[in-house]
């Protein structure tokens, strides 16, 4: 297996606040990755570094062998990483079929996007399928639930045919039964795709997650199965035990 | 299609106006005829790409002075040199207006040259991630200092008083009502066919990339655009479109003078734009002409309540209806419309 991305000695300063310091991860291609941890323990701060959102103040992230730190966002996008957000943002005032059409456009030359949308791409309509949005795709994306945004961001990631998808927190705020869903989701994408999931709730990890990485305080604490990583002691003390009251619902 | 009927509609008026207007009042609806292409430009860089563009009298201006530096050589004296520059003692050709002398050079600077301004700008400023008030402040200095550089280059640029005493349009006699009557043609055709031009863009897929941007311009950049470079593109179309009508309000309206083009015109441009909705170009171009067709109708009786009547209309319609009256008519027929259809449904 190749590594698809390699994560050196990263280290992100916020006003004198190490938010990672000095981490180190690599994801091999096809895999399955949860990073969880902690509040502030520095998971979607990792995730921005990686997508161009955030500058390290050392360190490097290989995608491919490529170096991402120092590339605009869309260039990173463009090398084939893509990402969703903790509030999924999508363009409330497209329809949901032009926010999956616009995703899945952006290799398209500038002759082509003057040009108007005829019908539906099989891309997008497969994207429609999987996301379980079809019955609601002319009408305007301000009008999905929650749970119904996640799902739209994460089929614009998939139209977009991305080697690494990162996903951040994709089932916060979501009932039991979006969960579920969003869980199939996942295990369907994670076939075919390379994904690292930023997830905090832990039922959700136990049920879907493989491979493990625990960051706390910037650094990472632990790395491996969902089962060695429950078992730490350390993992236990700082994330597992506290938070468990409070996580399974 | 309602839009299409009123699009036939809105062509056919057009096309009746020379039979029963007045030459004279023809040469002023020709007038917000020019106005109207530019809130074509300004609908689209502001109600779809959200850039408050208060500096559009710029791109309006260097469309009208590349037009007007045109035609004062058409009709330059003996020495080639245009009257208000043998009136400053300049006893030879600025380097500066020689390509102008070229037609071809002329026509197409008009639409190049604010094209090519706005997209270096919009470079300088998108890349660096300037929005939102910092934009519309940047596009009115930029007004400011265009005015004060006119108007210090006396022998170079007319000063104050512009370019002026156009009595000819290339092969057209200005002084002539039936060459009047062509240039509105013109003028009128350039409003229908950059109101299309536009309304494809708005339509196509970069019209939806457009919006975006405008909506959440970050969200776009891991779609993997350059929302700087949409920007700048969009930023250029409108000035291009203002430029374009810069051009022709010079046969229209006979100058082109600083005093049309500094931070008061630019913003009396968005006010139509604002009042007739900015999100909908057709209620743009209504905007547009019905303001400065008020405009021409108070000033006549009140000269001095007009302004005041335009800044209270401007507040009313940010206050109570910030999609202006296209929004108004828009929220109208959808009641009309969907009241059916809910009972049915109910």
């Amino acid at each position: 297996m190749n590594p698809v991305l390699e994560v050196r000695g990263l280290r992100v300063v916020f006003d004198g606040f190490a938010a990672l310091d000095g981490v180190d991860l690599t994801v091999a291609e096809g895999e399955l990755r949860f990073l969880i941890g902690p509040n502030g323990a520095g998971k979607t701060t990792l995730i921005d570094v990686i997508t161009g959102l955030t500058r390290p103040a050392a360190g490097s992230v290989r995608f491919d062998g490529v170096e991402l730190v120092g590339l605009r966002e869309h260039r990173v996008v463009r090398l084939g990483v893509g990402r969703t957000f903790q509030t999924a943002a999508v363009f409330e005032e497209l329809s949901v079929v032009d926010n999956l059409d616009l995703a899945a456009g952006f290799r398209l030359p500038l002759r082509s996007l003057l040009r108007r949308r005829r019908g539906i791409s099989d891309e997008v309509a497969a994207a429609l399928e999987t996301a379980g949005l079809t019955a609601l795709a002319d009408r305007p994306a301000g009008v999905l639930s929650h749970g119904q945004r996640q799902w739209l961001e994460i089929g614009m990631l998939l139209v977009q045919r991305p080697r690494l998808l990162l996903l951040d927190e994709p089932v916060a705020g979501m009932s039991r039964d979006e969960r579920e869903r969003t869980g199939g989701l996942l295990e369907r994408i994670a076939r075919t795709h390379t994904v690292v999931v930023v997830e905090h709730d832990m039922e959700f990890l136990r049920r879907y997650a493989r491979e493990v990485t625990v960051l706390h305080q910037g650094r990472v604490l632990r790395e491996g199965s969902v089962a060695e990583v429950q078992d730490d002691p350390r993992v236990r003390e700082v994330y597992l035990g506290r938070s468990k009251g409070e996580a399974v619902t | 299609m309602s839009g299409r009927i009123s699009l036939v509609l809105c062509v056919v008026l057009l096309a009746v106006a020379p039979l029963v207007l007045s030459p004279f009042r023809l040469g002023l609806l020709a007038k917000y005829l020019c106005f109207a292409i530019v809130a074509v430009g300004i609908a689209l860089a502001w109600g779809r790409g959200g850039m408050l563009t208060l500096g559009q009298g710029v791109f309006f201006g260097l469309g009208g002075y590349a037009m007007g530096m045109h035609l004062k050589l058409r009709e330059a004296g003996p020495a080639g040199l245009p009257d208000f520059m043998v009136w400053s003692g300049v006893e030879e050709l600025p380097a500066l207006w020689k390509p102008s002398a070229n037609p071809v050079f002329a026509l197409a600077a008009v639409v190049v040259l604010p094209g090519l301004v706005a997209f270096l700008l919009g470079l300088l400023v998108f890349r660096q991630r300037v929005r939102g008030a910092y934009f519309a402040i940047l596009s009115q200095a930029l007004a400011a200092a265009f005015v004060i550089l006119l108007v210090g280059r006396q022998g170079l640029t007319g000063g104050t008083n512009g370019l002026t005493n156009f009595s000819r349009f290339f092969a057209l006699d200005l002084t002539d009502p039936g060459g009047r009557r062509v240039v509105y043609a013109i003028t009128a055709a350039a409003l229908v066919l950059t109101y299309l031009a536009v309304k494809l863009v708005v339509r196509s897929r970069f019209g939806a990339l457009l919006v975006a941007v405008r909506d959440h311009e970050d969200r776009v950049r891991f779609l993997g655009y350059d929302p700087a470079l949409v920007k700048t593109i969009t930023f250029a179309a409108s000035a291009v479109v203002a430029g374009l009508a810069g051009a022709l309000f010079v046969p229209v309206v006979g100058i082109i003078s600083p005093a049309l083009l500094g931070v008061v015109p630019s913003l009396e441009l968005l006010v139509g734009v604002a009042l007739g909705g900015r999100f909908s170009l057709a209620g743009a171009v209504a905007g547009a002409i019905a303001v400065n067709y008020a405009k021409t109708l108070f000033s006549e009786d009140f000269p001095e309540g007009w302004l005041y009547l335009q800044g209270g209309l401007f507040v009313l319609v940010l206050v109570f209806a910030p999609r202006g009256l296209a929004g108004v008519v828009e929220a109208a027929r959808d009641r009309f419309r969907r009241r059916p259809r809910e009972e049915v449904a109910g």
